[in-house]
């Protein structure tokens, strides 16, 4: 056992906090190895995992043990050696419990990494030190940015084959340093490594004397996330009404839901919307007793000093800081849906926190191009996987904020009203 | 220096306030949701998180357990004093009934667990529910690894992994036509550890099988399976008392023990970090069959 793992046992549960990750490349660059050799190197491969792997890729004739059959957990992905969906994987040291949102690169590419990147902290983007940047990695860059991921690792895999030519990767740096300067990417670390031999996965590689910074593994477990929240706009979307049909307790009445931002407090005034209608908080429960404070991601129930009217939907927040409460939305919309492409004039059901209304898609903007970024204002729909800019007009107001100031109050959903399916993922540039 | 940081939350409070985000959005968009409750551990903290969810109501959806007649006697005392504590309503799927009334036939090898599938449809037909709470995880097995947390069932029940809906942000699609359903699994981001972490940190009890005790056991291809009415020794197998306990709760006919010492619950999350062999795969006859195996049974409407 491991000196990590035998911590990770013996440390306090309490004390480890959770990062969720999602990775990006091409295909062959060695995004499944990575992975691999993370999962090996914290010891979180278990050995009939293992033995598993190795009877399918020996039955299959591979010349090594496959680590990518961990992944591909489908019967079709295994017979067509190729990865369809989203999988999730966990491992944990003893500092971070990690949650890896593994992308696929081939099929739907675009579709899987806005899923996997939206409730992501960190994207991990690999590129093969021979290749270097390639179009994919710019898309995933862009992608980055559009779903607002804090954090950017950029992975130069394959040092080995290059022998660790400190200008080959000096160049690749120095070209997506720039390209993500575009971007509005405030936090991107590059780090030099071989997946395949471990060198600067989980201990720092004498193979690379020339780099300073830290092992991948380290950077995941120090990065500092606590301050990515947004803990200045309050925003409690209420997600459901307690009131206990029950003699024991009686006249019981609280509002239920996860902080989406800022630090609620008892004593508080605070507002609710839509009906502008104010009060104070009178108190915040759980399960385990009242709290002085709650703040994201805790799920709580708020009690309010006066008897309003609230209901699912509804929003909290402070009257000096509300979000918008608009029915005319302007968003980018990724298209995810592949039998009907978006089209103005259609309908769509919204769901938009813990709000749903229909809505009607006013007008298309453009469509963005995001291999060069490039604006088509002459586009007519949007098909499967692409992006662009979309008027929206919806039944009811939404309690919105923009995006890139709130991951939580400015993402939507758009349902099909026929089939019920998931077709568009949504992210607010301006409601009114 | 040692100043707490400001707001800091443990990955085990943010699992725990993602599952209960889940279980008040089931409760507040579906009519007829249901809990499935089998006793094991991983149902047992579900049942707590929904304590949690609704509390200081009482949890407002029924339980149900499909029961293969396969049952670990401290399980179901365990079952029973749950539901009698929490003031639950209790629905009871049973495989044996179900194969009385000639409903689903007895599979050649007397194992249950396939069989318990057209029994649980039968019940979500009957009573109507929309959404079902289970308590697997991704971490479990590699056809799990590509569950949503809302999982669309058609009329048939049957899983369709490839035309799954994407699950962005925390926005959960739980759309459906009628006779349709969502199976919801609050536990996805949990892993075994974290299971073991949360039951210690919750001071929650556990049927006693999750802890280390003596017990007559026959091995078979390496596992260790209790001998009682549903295993009985066959030609030319010896039976041994060693100390063991249960890792996972299934069809008592399929799931063996794993050898152990660990009779307190810092004890087992010592074992559990260190083992080197998936729950399932240390005791789960029934997921050796194939590849597979739990793709398949899920697409059949399995849990
Ligand atoms: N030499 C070398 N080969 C690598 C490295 N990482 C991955 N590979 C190889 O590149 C090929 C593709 O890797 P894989 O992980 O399947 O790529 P994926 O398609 O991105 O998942 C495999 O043959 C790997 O062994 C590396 O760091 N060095
Ligand atoms: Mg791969």
């Amino acid at each position: 056992m491991t000196q990590a793992l035998l911590e990770a046992e013996s440390a306090p549960a309490q004390r480890m906090d959770l990062l969720r990750f999602a990775t990006a490349g091409s295909v062959d660059d060695g995004k499944s190895t990575l992975i691999g050799r993370l999962l090996y190197d914290t010891k979180s491969i278990f050995a009939d995992q293992l033995d598993a792997v190795e009877a399918v890729s020996a039955a299959r004739g591979d010349e090594y043990t496959n680590l990518a059959l961990l992944t591909d957990g489908l019967r079709a992905e295994r017979e067509q050696g190729i990865t369809i969906d989203v999988a999730y994987r966990y491992f944990a040291t003893p500092r971070r419990k990690f949650i890896i949102a593994d992308t696929p690169g081939h099929i739907q590419y675009t579709r899987n990494m806005v899923t996997g990147a939206s409730t992501a902290d960190l994207a991990l983007i690999l590129v093969d030190a021979r290749k270097g940047l390639v179009e994919q990695s710019r898309r995933h860059a862009f992608l980055t940015s559009l779903l607002r991921v804090p954090h950017l690792v950029l992975c130069v895999n394959k040092m080995d084959l290059v022998d660790w030519d400190k200008s080959v990767y000096d160049k690749i740096a120095d070209e997506f340093t720039s390209f993500a300067a575009k971007l509005e990417i405030t936090d991107l670390t590059i780090i030099p490594v071989s997946a395949l031999n471990g060198d600067n996965i989980a201990s720092r590689s004498e193979n690379s004397p020339w780099y300073e910074g830290s092992s991948l593994l380290h950077h995941l477990e120090h990065v500092h996330i606590a301050s990515d929240r947004n803990l200045v706009d309050v925003r409690f979307p209420v997600q459901y009404v307690i009131r206990p049909q029950s003699t024991t307790v009686t006249d019981y009445r609280g509002y239920a839901g996860q902080v989406a931002s800022g630090v609620l407090k008892p004593g508080d005034e605070v507002m609710v919307l839509p009906s502008g209608l104010t009060s104070t908080i009178a108190g915040i429960d759980t399960a385990d007793g009242p709290v002085a404070e709650a703040f994201p991601p805790m799920s709580v129930t708020v009690k309010l000093s006066d008897e309003i009217d609230i209901s699912r939907g509804d929003l909290i927040c402070r009257p000096n800081n509300a979000p918008a409460v608009a029915q005319d939305i302007e968003a980018m919309i990724c298209w995810m849906d592949e039998s009907a492409p978006l089209r103005v004039g259609a309908k769509y059901t919204i769901k938009h926190t813990t709000r749903t209304a229909r809505t009607v898609i006013r007008g298309l903007q453009y469509r963005l191009d995001v291999n060069t970024l490039h604006r088509d204002d002459s586009a007519g729909d949007l098909k499967l996987n692409e992006i662009g800019r979309v008027k929206l007009r919806t039944t009811v107001p939404l309690l919105a904020d923009e995006y890139r100031r709130n991951r939580t109050t400015g993402g939507f959903i758009l349902i099909d009203e026929g089939t019920n399916r998931t077709v568009g993922a949504g992210m607010i540039i301006e409601a009114q | 220096m040692s100043q707490p940081k400001p707001y800091r939350v443990s990955h085990l409070d943010a699992l725990e306030a993602e599952s209960i985000f889940v279980m008040r959005e089931v409760m507040a968009e579906f009519e007829r949701p249901v809990l499935l409750f089998s006793g094991g551990k991983d149902s047992i903290v579900m049942l707590r998180l929904a304590e949690k969810a609704f509390a200081p109501a009482r949890i407002p959806f029924a339980v149900m357990h499909v029961d293969t007649g396969h049952n670990f006697p401290e399980v179901l005392d365990y079952r029973d004093s749950r539901v009698a504590t929490l003031g639950l309503n209790l629905v009871v799927a049973s495989v044996q009934e179900a194969i009385d009334a000639g409903l689903v036939r007895e599979l050649p090898d007397g194992t249950r667990n396939r069989i318990q599938t057209p029994v649980l449809l039968a019940a979500v037909e009957k009573y109507r529910f929309d959404a079902l709470f289970g308590g697997a995880r991704r971490d479990e097995e590699k056809a799990r690894a590509k569950e949503r947390m809302f999982s669309f069932r058609d009329e048939f029940g049957q899983w369709d992994p490839k035309n799954q809906r994407p699950e962005l942000w925390a926005l959960y699609n739980g759309k459906h036509h009628p006779g349709e359903s969502i199976r919801v699994f609050p536990l996805s981001n949990w892993t075994e550890l974290d299971v073991w972490h949360y039951i210690a940190r919750e001071k929650i009890p556990l049927p006693s099988i999750y802890y280390a005790h003596d017990r007559e056991v026959v091995e078979r291809d390496g596992m260790f399976y209790a001998v009682n009415e549903f295993i009985r020794l066959r030609d030319g197998e010896t039976s041994q008392v060693r100390r063991v306990r249960y890792r996972t709760v299934g069809d008592a006919s399929q799931t063996a023990a794993v050898l152990s010492d660990a009779d307190t619950v810092e004890t087992v999350i010592a074992e559990v970090a260190a083992t080197r062999i998936t729950e399932r795969g240390a005791t789960r006859g029934d997921d050796k069959v194939s590849e597979a195996a739990m793709e398949d049974r899920k697409r059949e409407g399995y849990f």
